[in-house]
């Protein structure tokens, strides 16, 4: 009796059109992606209605967590060289010409000035250790107080870049004496106009800004 | 890996005599590479930030030491003051109160319905019938205070600038508190709970 013969087809995967695919999304990715900038601390914003994005150029940063602890940031890697020169001289900071690189390409700093070397001193995974524990960069009510070394970080960034658009990240749980505090600091330096990044809401049902918000479709 | 041989050996034959070339096959085993492949993908679509943080953009009241800014513009009967208490309490109560007639305050939350917004949404209501009915001026407009006690967190000010936008309050300011209003509010602060 002759043996049945089965077909046998060929488990062979054509997978040249799965690896187009995949290449083609890689490199999407590749030239879309913008790296998450390292944050000092993990913060939770609140929501809001409003969505004006954050511009990619001349944005100062002022992350504050829920302690109430400030870490202050610009973008721009020159302007910020410029930026710490220009404090080292005046505070007499006496920092060493790596640790003002480190600093130019650092990120968020949270620091007093008198710790502002011993910080810089260290290594990028000490740094992150430190933000744990920082205090944060000293902040009082009035601008003209010397101890107010926020004030003098945020006149410093806008001498070096007038362009700078400001940035407040707080955490929700922020009690509102420390933004009080910054917001008055700020109508000392003559800043009125500022922006207070949120996560994105939905507009509410059948309010006034949804109807002009349905009205401009 | 992925594939199985089946091809069956020696198909035609040339004939005897003639030498046949060792064909080497062309057919490249893609698996690594695709694994490869796609390990980037998930790395980058995992580190990518693909949409802008959004932002709330806020105008502060123009503050000079030196000069008096005159605030009296401010129609009685169109203002509302706002106060944000601890565990995310509000409290509100409408006009300009004087020492002869401290406000009655009242107790809201932030809430979809019923909450402060509703509060907002009549009080505008109002202004506008007044306006209607030539009680009010064409330049008179709602304005809310918003008044932050110690004990309030940002999130509260947060949310209260963004009804502020969703009902579109013409006019608002954040404004200190008065230690005659921590007065008014130590009573029913000091039994708030959470909602």
């Amino acid at each position: 009796m002759p043996k049945v013969k089965i077909p046998r087809k060929s488990t062979v995967v054509d997978m040249t059109a799965m690896c187009d695919v995949a290449f083609l999304l890689l490199t999407f990715f590749m030239l879309a992606t913008k790296f998450k900038p390292d944050e000092p601390v993990v913060v939770k914003t609140p929501s809001s209605i409003s969505d004006i994005p954050q511009p990619d150029a001349n944005v100062m940063l002022i992350t504050v967590d829920e302690n109430g602890r400030l870490f202050f940031s610009i973008d721009n890697q020159s302007k910020r060289e410029e930026m710490i020169n220009s404090i080292n001289a005046s505070r007499g900071l006496d920092l060493t010409p790596e640790e003002i690189t480190k600093f130019k390409y650092g990120s968020s700093v949270g620091v007093p000035f008198n710790e502002l070397k011993s910080y810089l001193a260290a290594t990028p995974g000490q740094q992150k250790q430190m933000d744990k524990t920082v205090a944060g960069i000293p902040l009082d009510s009035s601008s003209a107080n010397t101890a107010n070394e926020f004030a003098v970080w945020v006149n410093e960034a806008r001498y070096v870049n007038p362009n700078l658009r400001i940035f407040i990240k707080a955490d929700s749980k922020t009690a509102y004496p420390v933004i009080k505090n910054i917001l008055s600091t700020f109508a000392g330096l003559s800043i009125y106009r500022f922006n207070l990044l949120t996560d994105l809401e939905a507009i509410p049902q059948g309010t006034a800004a949804f109807e002009s918000s349905t009205a401009k479709k | 890996m992925a594939e199985m041989d089946v091809s069956d050996k020696g198909g035609h034959k040339k004939g005897p005599g003639v030498k046949k070339a060792k064909k080497g096959s062309t057919r490249v085993d893609m698996t690594p590479m695709v694994d490869l492949g796609f390990l980037l993908i998930t790395f980058f679509m995992f580190t990518t930030t693909m949409s802008k943080p959004k932002s709330m953009e806020i105008n502060m009241p123009f503050k000079d030491p030196n000069q008096q800014v005159k605030n009296q513009q401010l129609k009685e009967s169109c203002a509302l003051t706002v106060l944000l208490g601890s565990h995310h309490r509000v409290y509100y109560y409408t006009g300009i109160p004087t020492e002869t007639a401290p406000p009655t305050i009242k107790t809201t939350y932030f809430k979809p319905n019923g909450g402060i917004r509703d509060i907002i949404i009549a009080k505008m209501k109002e202004v506008a019938q007044r306006k209607a009915s030539g009680e009010l001026g064409a330049k008179d407009n709602v304005a809310i205070l918003i008044k932050a006690t110690p004990n309030s967190t940002y999130k509260d000010m947060v949310d209260m600038l963004d009804e502020m936008n969703i009902n579109e309050v013409p006019v608002f300011a954040i404004v200190d508190i008065s230690p005659v209003e921590l007065e008014f509010l130590a009573v029913p602060e000091a039994d708030a709970k959470q909602p």
